[in-house]
């Protein structure tokens, strides 16, 4: 849930600038010679054509995975196996890890916990250079431990598609050639811990996972975990540790789980919505999912709206899917219409928050939201309609991360606390417009140097709360000015704590 | 030289006078980081000391054999966090003597189990009421529904507590916590183990008094629920029973049945289904060359 899941926006306009500049350039001179020059030498490249205008969004129900997703069937086995789970899976087995690796990456699947790796590549690294002559034994984790802020898909598919996830384990526990897999799912979901073991036994039963899983002859175990409340275990390595039985704080990388991981033997942590999907795309083939979306984003995803929307609900659509089509269409549109709409936080608490404008023309999918300096995440779209106090909806995403931080990197812990108070009081408006900039530059201070991502978890929000919304902040200053008789002095002090004798910090 | 003192001293001797004209001084102070919103350290109390026997009782320690065996052998203490809770199950809240007693099964040293412990939030290191109620207050939730600012004021106006108390009768316990994983369905409250979702305050009032009222017909019994180490909880539905439940089995009063109070089933469009409503694909779908 945690990862670093867009570059610095710095980096990507800069990127952008630079791309663009010299592209430019090119086509000027091109210009010139245009008239003279018709023909074209061997060595020129030959511009592609146009790609064909596509428009993504409206998938279509005989195309999405999780047919249960809204509970009308059962979530046993027996009515798993009527809409194809279990289906010849011995056979998608019998056909070796490589074949369903290179199935995944035709498929171009990627991580759906939020940093978006292709889980392909992320999956052929386990299979390192002999391998097979370590007889050790290898893990697959599954992180259900889904704790970002507007996230409640793995929720969906452990209550209601059990079975995807149990197969998906052994399909993806297969490809990584794992001898088990450890399901750590959060200590919140006992309902879905209980469906899901249930689930896990009727398996056993049926010798679906097992000794000889399926009849393949392939030895595979599957363990449920739950967690305890600690959001900072959706991070890979304090996830292992938390289920090594310690404290689920970070581990530094390297070493990368896939070398040395849960019980210090290799080990591979998805998302539990990654690994649900496999066993599907292998039935339908790489090429069927690969055709949904934009290049290098493919697939269908689960996405959930939340907040100011007249319908809340979770859906499966085609990735690539314009915003505004994904409200209206789904979620009964934003309360008062689209006009209402001030910002949508696309992809859970930890990406930047985007504005109306940017909304109106956004496309969800990992890159296309990277490109508007924010990311797809978990997907957990949370709508805020012009009724919203936006400063202190990002004010309580600031508690969130102080109470969740670890407390093993200085940053991070005390960033988290600072960035909390500071927003706490830019809520009333009781600061200076230049501790927007300072409060900018201590974000920056964070990011990147913590251990795990939780650092820029909490930095973004208040990055994306700057780029937009600076203006909000410095009216709601002015408007505190005013009532207060005059403006705050920095750190919060009363505009004439300097008279009353008080401490307070020089050069105001 | 008596020139280039004597600016000094003026300053050295007013210094004091300035100190005492000051109303208020401030001081530094650096408090403990907490991970959990209980107190990180350990104070022995009637209720919570290492002189109280915990033993697990003989179904626990059976669980506990069936947990121990998920984990290498070489590696029994990733079993302290399912036997943790377990001890909470059984005991009400994680008091020292749980912690001990875990830390023997497991040889351990104690101050690791104590690590685990003071580490996750949902381990109650203090007693708390029969009924645990965590209302989510993160933004997904202040936004959606009717915004949880107004469930935490209708829970304060009713049972008259404060986040963090206990009422008298110690039958509830309110708190505010973070993110709970059901943001479509927000605002919602956990109580124990199950999710109540789509509140509105008049349902979160009713379903307080519903509550109230069976434990009053009940009596005192914890329930203990062990689902997610057996999959059997007659209270868990899974699949097509999922939201149709009226209430509870189990409890002499009929209680909500945990999900959304609003008649949604679970997570779909509450307007009706704006997807998967075309029949079902199954195997036809597949690609013939697997």
């Amino acid at each position: 849930m945690l990862s670093r899941h867009a570059p610095s926006p710095k980096v990507v306009s800069s990127l952008s600038t630079r791309v663009l500049s010299s592209s430019a350039c090119a086509t000027s001179r091109i210009a010139s010679f245009a008239p003279s020059q018709q023909t074209r030498g061997l060595a020129t490249v030959q511009d592609a054509p146009p790609p064909p205008k596509r428009v993504y969004g409206g998938l279509k129900d005989q195309d999405r995975i999780f047919q249960n997703l809204y509970g009308h069937h059962g979530a046993d086995l027996a009515s798993a196996k009527k809409y194809g789970d279990w289906h010849r899976t011995k056979d998608i087995l019998a056909k070796g890890h490589d074949w369903i690796i290179s199935e995944i990456k035709a498929s171009g699947l990627r991580g759906r916990g939020g940093a978006g790796f292709p889980s392909g590549m992320k999956w052929s690294f386990m299979n390192f250079k002999d391998w097979d002559k370590d007889n050790k034994p290898r893990y697959l984790v599954v992180n259900a431990d889904e704790g970002e802020p507007g996230t409640c898909k793995d929720r969906e598919i452990m209550r209601k598609d059990p079975h995807k996830l149990i197969e998906g384990c052994l399909v993806a526990g297969r490809a990584m050639n794992c001898t088990a897999a450890y399901i750590y799912i959060r200590g919140e979901f006992y309902h879905e811990a209980t469906v899901l073991q249930r689930a896990i036994q009727e398996a056993y039963k049926d010798g679906l996972i097992g000794k000889n899983a399926c009849g393949s002859g392939y030895d595979f175990d599957v363990y449920l975990h739950r967690g305890m409340g600690a959001y900072v275990c959706g991070e890979e390595t304090s996830l292992i540790e938390s289920l090594e039985g310690k404290p689920g704080k970070p581990r530094l990388k390297p070493p990368f789980p896939a070398a040395v991981g849960l019980f210090g033997c290799p080990s591979t942590v998805a998302n539990v919505e990654t690994i649900a999907v496999a066993p599907t795309i292998c039935r339908r083939g790489g090429s069927w999912f690969a055709g949904f979306g934009r290049e290098r984003n493919a697939g269908t995803k689960l996405f959930c709206i939340s907040g100011h929307v007249n319908n809340p609900c979770t859906v499966e659509e085609e990735m690539s899917i314009p915003l505004r089509e994904l409200i209206d269409k789904h979620c009964g549109g934003v309360r008062g219409g689209w006009d209402n709409l001030k910002a949508v936080i696309p992809g859970g608490s930890s990406t930047p928050i985007l504005p109306k404008n940017v909304c109106d023309e956004q496309l969800m999918d990992f890159d296309a939201l990277k490109d508007s300096q924010s990311g797809l995440g978990t997907a957990a779209v949370i709508v805020m309609d012009k009724s919203t106090d936006v400063v202190r909806a990002i004010s309580r995403l600031s508690h969130f991360y102080r109470h969740e931080s670890c407390g093993q990197c200085t940053p991070c812990r005390e960033g988290s606390k600072w960035t909390e108070q500071i927003m706490k009081r830019f809520e009333k408006g009781q600061g200076r417009e230049r501790e927007i900039d300072m409060l900018q530059e201590l974000t920056k201070q964070v990011e990147g140097h913590t251990i795990c991502a939780l650092g820029e978890a909490f930095a973004w929000p208040i990055q994306g709360l700057i780029r937009h919304f600076r203006p909000e902040l410095e009216a709601r200053m002015k408007d505190f000015a005013e009532k207060n008789g005059g403006p705050a002095l920095a750190g919060g002090w009363q505009h004439n704590a300097l008279e009353q004798g008080k401490l307070i910090a020089p050069g105001q | 030289m008596a020139t280039k003192l004597a600016p000094q001293l003026l300053r050295s001797s007013f210094q004091p006078l300035r100190l005492a004209s000051r109303s208020q001084c401030r001081s530094f102070n650096a408090s403990a980081r907490s991970s959990s919103d209980a107190l990180q350290v350990h104070r022995d109390t009637p209720v919570n000391n290492a002189k109280i026997p915990f033993k697990f009782n003989d179904q626990n320690n059976k669980l506990i054999d069936e947990i121990l065996k998920r984990y290498p052998p070489q590696y029994k203490k990733a079993a302290v966090m399912p036997i943790l809770d377990l001890g909470q199950r059984q005991h009400g809240f994680t008091s020292l003597s749980v912690m001990n007693e875990v830390a023997r099964i497991l040889e351990m040293p104690p101050m690791r189990v104590y690590e685990v412990a003071t580490f996750y939030t949902m381990y109650n290191r203090s007693p708390v009421g029969k009924y645990h109620l965590q209302v989510c207050t993160t933004t997904p939730c202040q936004l959606g529904g009717c915004g949880s600012d107004k469930i935490v004021k209708a829970i304060e106006d009713h049972l008259g507590i404060k986040p963090g108390h206990t009422t008298k009768d110690d039958l509830f316990t309110f708190v505010e916590v973070e993110c709970l994983g059901a943001c479509v369905n927000a605002p919602m409250v956990q109580i124990n183990d199950d999710f109540y979702e789509d509140l509105t305050p008049e349902s979160t009032v009713a379903l307080l008094d519903s509550l109230a009222e069976s434990a009053k017909a009940g009596g005192t019994s914890h329930e203990v629920g062990t689902g997610h180490l057996t999959g059997e909880d007659k209270n868990v539905k899974s699949g097509k029973e999922v939201g149709t439940a009226k209430s509870k089995v189990g409890v002499p009063k009929p209680v909500p049945a945990p999900g959304p109070m609003s008649g949604r089933k679970t997570c779909e469009n509450s307007a009706g289904l704006t997807n998967l409503t075309s029949p079902m694909w199954g195997p036809e779908v597949f690609r013939k060359d697997l």
